[in-house]
């Protein structure tokens, strides 16, 4: 549509939605929050705010091939034995055991519910949801997300398309609602709620791709670029508490083109290889659980073959007859559809020769590692109003789809609690203009400003991280020195924002998620300079302190003070609720 | 990796108030050129995810892997049904093959 760039702000047309509950991000956790939140109480004003389209927005876009957590009870599976495998994948923790053994506990009927609402799981000759792993259930999830956001509509919710959250909006240490502007329409929205919930997924695009620089494929990621850590952002720049940010998210993938590796190595018994034919997990890590090892593991190990002269490293597909070749496509095409075409573009038949892998870029996600708000188990994080569910709630790893949409529940039932017990307070207009001014200084600017265009500075920050705070191309190293150079030139492009240059609403949209993503490198960087050990290679490896340090086994918390900007980094214990070696599934 | 479009098929979604692939693009990236045909703003930002192919009417979409990744030229292509998603798969030979499945309701 054609765009008028406004000459100031009096052109912008400011909308206020009064609302009982505020979801920030309509994926997977938020469709489920509204969902639990209407079914709690039909007459509550439910309302979403969705940066795309809840048709298909976030990770789930292209759809998924498995539900990565179902308790199968009838072969003795229980709660506090998923909780025991998940503390086990993060290599003993510390994990937030109260908040996975609550939502364990909710897994199966929430999964149950997907399928009642249209998702086909699959079943074995029981008629149980056939496993492909321990946990593992397979799903043809093409249509998981029109599904999930269907039903959001169909309960009631109120969905606000395309707009983007650039804020909370807070009564003192309260947060009553958010504010963000329209990508469509160039409106400024403010959403007044009793409680909001932030569900906008994770942050990737802080580090670089392995496959930019040779393809202009940007975008070549595991997780979906358009998840920019807006929903951390916003907490951080919010005085909400953040846990264990340093514990990354990095996942083998196949090379050259992002595809899953779980799907063709646990659920179709595709080891690790490398050049010399080697089972890698098997020859060098047998100690650590071998191709059963944690996750971090299974990353580290293949990238370290490629170090010491033993790549490249691949899934051993060739031991796949061609119907289970076909097969094994298949649930790729329900979640990486385009992987299923780079195979072809290749002329790459599986059955003959095996999948390369290779490590992703590193991405922080709550949904899969513990990074993300500190939350009470009503799910409420340290700012009073403001919950948080899916990716952004941190403490409990593992969650992928499934936990993730328990989490969307359990932190409704603790917004509409919460609502219950409060008013909404009259509406500070003098906060509201103020963000309307930064949310559309970039666009104010105009397109012939003589300054910075979004694109050069994710560039640079993407390099930046990369190179010193850990990235692929480091093969996930870092030391002291390297991470305080990453610091300090992040003070730097943070600075230089006042720079950025909005040509379009597209435009103005990606300079609002640079800034939100150096906001999260920065508290990231923290974390990472605070754990000074290894507590999980690859995930997060300094080089300059290589062993595990026994002080260090507890959370690493942060808080950055919005009037000085500072950041102040402490530690939380560790509580273990689950007895036994925390090292073993 | 932006879908490549067929200029020939793509009619801009006439009826709609936007077309169909700039409604559902999750990246905000497809939208409509003067002449009222979809192009793709940032090619570099495409992440593949296909929510654009599958949504168009006219079959007018495509995904291409770069010729940096792969070599010229595979095609995938999916027809929504009801109920059902049939994937048409041709490799850079030549080879053809189908996929169909079930992606709604409840599977035995």
């Amino acid at each position: 549509m054609a765009e008028k760039i406004p000459k100031s702000l009096n052109e912008i047309q400011t909308e206020v939605i009064a609302t009982d509950l505020l979801i920030i991000g309509g994926g997977n956790a938020g469709c489920f929050a509204a969902y639990e939140a209407k079914t709690k109480n039909p007459s509550l004003r439910v309302t979403i705010m969705e940066k795309a389209h809840i048709s298909r927005s976030g990770a789930t876009a292209a759809g998924m091939d498995a539900i990565n957590t179902f308790i199968r009870t009838d072969k003795g599976e229980t709660p506090e034995k998923l909780v025991k495998w998940s503390r086990a994948q993060v290599g003993g923790g510390p994990i937030r055991e109260d908040l996975a053994l609550s939502n364990a506990e909710l897994l199966n009927e929430t999964v149950e519910l997907l399928e009642e609402w249209g998702l086909p799981i699959v079943k074995d000759e029981d008629g149980h949801y056939k496993l492909r792993g321990r946990w593992d259930i397979s799903i043809q999830g093409e249509q998981l997300k029109p599904i999930m956001a269907e039903k959001a509509m169909e309960v009631g919710a109120q969905v606000f398309n395309r707009v983007v959250a650039t804020n909370l909006l807070m009564d003192g240490d309260r947060c009553v609602g958010a504010m963000g502007f329209g990508v469509r329409d160039g409106k400024f929205y403010v959403f007044h709620s009793k409680a909001t919930i932030v569900s906008t997924g994770g942050a990737c695009g802080i580090y670089k791709s392995p496959v930019t620089d040779y393809s202009g494929a940007h975008h070549q990621t595991w997780m979906c670029p358009f998840n920019v850590g807006t929903g951390y952002a916003i907490g951080i720049r919010g005085a909400a508490e953040m846990t264990s940010m340093e514990q990354r998210w990095i996942a083998i993938r196949t090379k050259d083109f992002c595809g899953p590796v779980d799907t063709i190595s646990v659920a179709f018994g595709c080891m690790i290889t490398n050049a010399k034919g080697e089972r890698v997990m098997e020859v060098r890590y047998k100690d650590v659980g071998g191709d059963k090892a944690a996750r971090f593991y299974r990353l580290n190990a293949p990238m370290t073959e490629w170090l010491e002269g033993r790549g490249p490293t691949y899934v051993d597909t060739t031991i796949l007859s061609s119907e289970e070749a076909k097969d094994l496509r298949e649930d790729l095409l329900n979640e990486r559809p385009s992987f299923v075409l780079f195979l072809a573009s290749r002329g790459h038949d599986i059955t003959k020769e095996p999948v390369e892998i290779y490590g992703s870029d590193p991405y922080i996600v709550g949904g899969h590692t513990g990074s993300g708000y500190w939350v009470d188990m009503k799910r409420m994080t340290t700012v009073p109003g403001l919950f948080a569910a899916g990716e952004t709630a941190g403490g409990n790893p593992n969650k992928f789809v499934g936990g993730c949409a328990v989490e969307g529940r359990l932190s409704a039932r603790g917004a509409v609690d919460y609502i219950e017990k409060t008013t909404l307070p009259p509406l500070d207009t003098k906060q509201v203009e103020k963000e309307k001014e930064r949310v559309f200084a970039p666009f104010i600017r105009g397109p012939e400003f003589d300054g910075v265009n979004p694109m050069e500075m994710e560039e640079r920050m993407q390099r930046l991280m990369d190179e010193y705070a850990g990235g692929i191309h480091q093969f996930y190293r870092m030391n002291e020195e390297r991470l305080d150079h990453a610091l300090k030139n992040i003070k730097m492009l943070q600075d230089q924002t006042k720079y950025l240059y909005a040509k379009d609403i597209h435009s103005l949209m990606s300079a609002h998620e640079v800034s939100d993503r150096l906001d999260v490198a920065e508290v990231l960087v923290h974390h990472l300079k605070y754990r000074k050990e290894t507590r999980w290679p690859g995930w997060q490896t300094r080089m300059d302190y290589p062993e595990v340090d026994p002080d260090m086994d507890c959370f690493v918390e942060s808080v950055r003070d919005p009037k000085t900007g500072e950041i102040k980094i402490f530690k939380r214990p560790f509580k273990q609720l689950i007895p036994g070696d925390r090292t073993k599934a | 990796m932006p879908p490549k479009v067929d200029r020939e098929k793509c009619d801009g979604c006439k009826a709609e108030k936007e077309s169909l692939c700039e409604q559902i693009c999750p990246g905000d990236l497809m939208t409509l050129a003067e002449d009222k045909k979809a192009y793709c703003r940032m090619p570099r930002d495409c992440w593949d995810c296909m929510s654009c192919i599958k949504a168009c009417p006219k079959g007018a979409l495509e995904t291409r892997i770069p010729y940096q990744l792969g070599y010229h030229v595979a095609k995938l292509i999916p027809m929504m049904g009801t109920n059902t998603i049939t994937w048409t798969c041709i490799d850079i030979n030549g080879k053809v093959e189908r996929f169909q499945y079930i992606n709604r309701g409840m599977l035995d």
